[in-house]
């Protein structure tokens, strides 16, 4: 028993539950959560500081009414990449850019097997 | 602070796959210890409550008497509860004496104290287990390394939404001289779902 950090149970910050369990609804979620954690164990985060973001992210995310559907997920997603910035480990305009890449790759069966394209998180080489 | 502008057009999965490549790139974060972290908060997270419990229950006798007699309220007593499931109705503990062995269980579905003991252990929710704990405990406990004599009953608790089990361990041998917190440390939480019998280790 050696986790990182004790996670809220209850209140704004804590994470959706199912009968106790983390509920994830989608993969990404739960990778998000473990690169999170990761981070956090490794010394690279400070989760009082994440927690007090991304509770600050739902916050003013609940003040303000939109046509957006609720996502805590993506709440969390901000407060890590809002954390990164901060600790000048990662910057947005990084992230904007790679997502892009990512997102314009070819899908499906048709996908050409270019040194872009991954199916396993490896990109250490890919600058 | 305001992140308004990222979630345009992107989908947080291909995002959530760049922020990853680039800690992994940046050396910060192996994806091997990503896969570990989530594994392990799904599985593993928080018997720690239940284990504070426990040993306060081998230390304190009348408070013992109060966890055994209504579950809740007397781990209130210990600043837990107010966080946990307001779903749950009860919290009964049950006591494992030399003669009597309990082993917890939902049959129907993965019913778990989860406010003393966190989330369920992977096998907990296995159809194999949920149907064996009731059919051939004594069996079950066995091949998980738990054999008990003949003569020690075992009782199974079906847990429901309205009522949730929890076992209290027998203290084990060799530790009258440890304060609470040491004792903590020595309550699993597989021995409070009945599954282990906790020995005195070194």
């Amino acid at each position: 028993m050696n986790l990182p950090v004790r996670l809220d149970e209850d209140g704004a910050a804590a994470p959706p539950r199912e009968n106790g369990e983390l509920a994830f609804s989608a993969p990404w979620e739960s990778r998000l959560f473990g690169l999170t954690m990761a981070l956090v164990e490794v010394g690279r985060l400070d989760w009082e500081a994440f927690r007090g973001r991304l509770i600050g992210g739902i916050a003013a995310w609940e003040a303000t009414a939109r046509d957006e559907e609720w996502s805590y997920w993506l709440r969390w997603q901000e407060a890590l990449e809002d954390s990164l910035e901060a600790a000048g480990l990662v910057a947005a305009p990084e992230i904007d850019r790679l997502t892009g890449q990512f997102a314009a790759r070819p899908h499906g069966h048709d996908h050409r097997h270019d040194r872009d394209h991954h199916h396993e998180h490896s990109m250490e080489n890919d600058e | 602070m305001t992140a308004d502008h990222r979630h345009g057009s992107d989908s947080p999965a291909t995002r959530t796959e760049a922020i990853e490549a680039l800690l992994v790139g940046k050396g910060l974060v192996k994806s091997a210890a990503v896969d570990a972290l989530v594994e392990r908060y799904e599985q593993d997270v928080g018997p720690l409550r239940g284990a504070r419990v426990v040993a306060q229950a081998w230390t304190d006798p009348a408070f013992r008497a109060r966890l055994l007699e209504d579950g809740m309220p007397a781990i209130r007593e210990l600043g837990f509860g107010d966080n946990t499931d307001a779903h749950v109705a009860r919290l009964v503990v049950k006591e494992n004496t030399d003669s009597v062995h309990n082993l917890v269980v939902c049959t129907l579905c993965s019913c778990y104290p989860w406010a003393v003991l966190g989330l369920p252990p992977a096998w907990y929710k296995s159809p194999a287990y949920r149907s064996r704990a009731v059919r051939e405990p004594r069996r079950l406990l066995a091949e998980l390394g738990l054999d008990l004599s003949p003569d020690v009953e075992v009782r199974v608790w079906d847990s429901s939404a309205e009522v949730r089990y929890m076992v209290l361990p027998q203290r084990p041998e060799g530790t009258d001289g440890l304060g609470v917190e040491e004792l903590t440390g020595l309550v699993t939480r597989d021995s409070m779902i009945g599954v282990e019998r906790l020995q005195r280790t070194g």
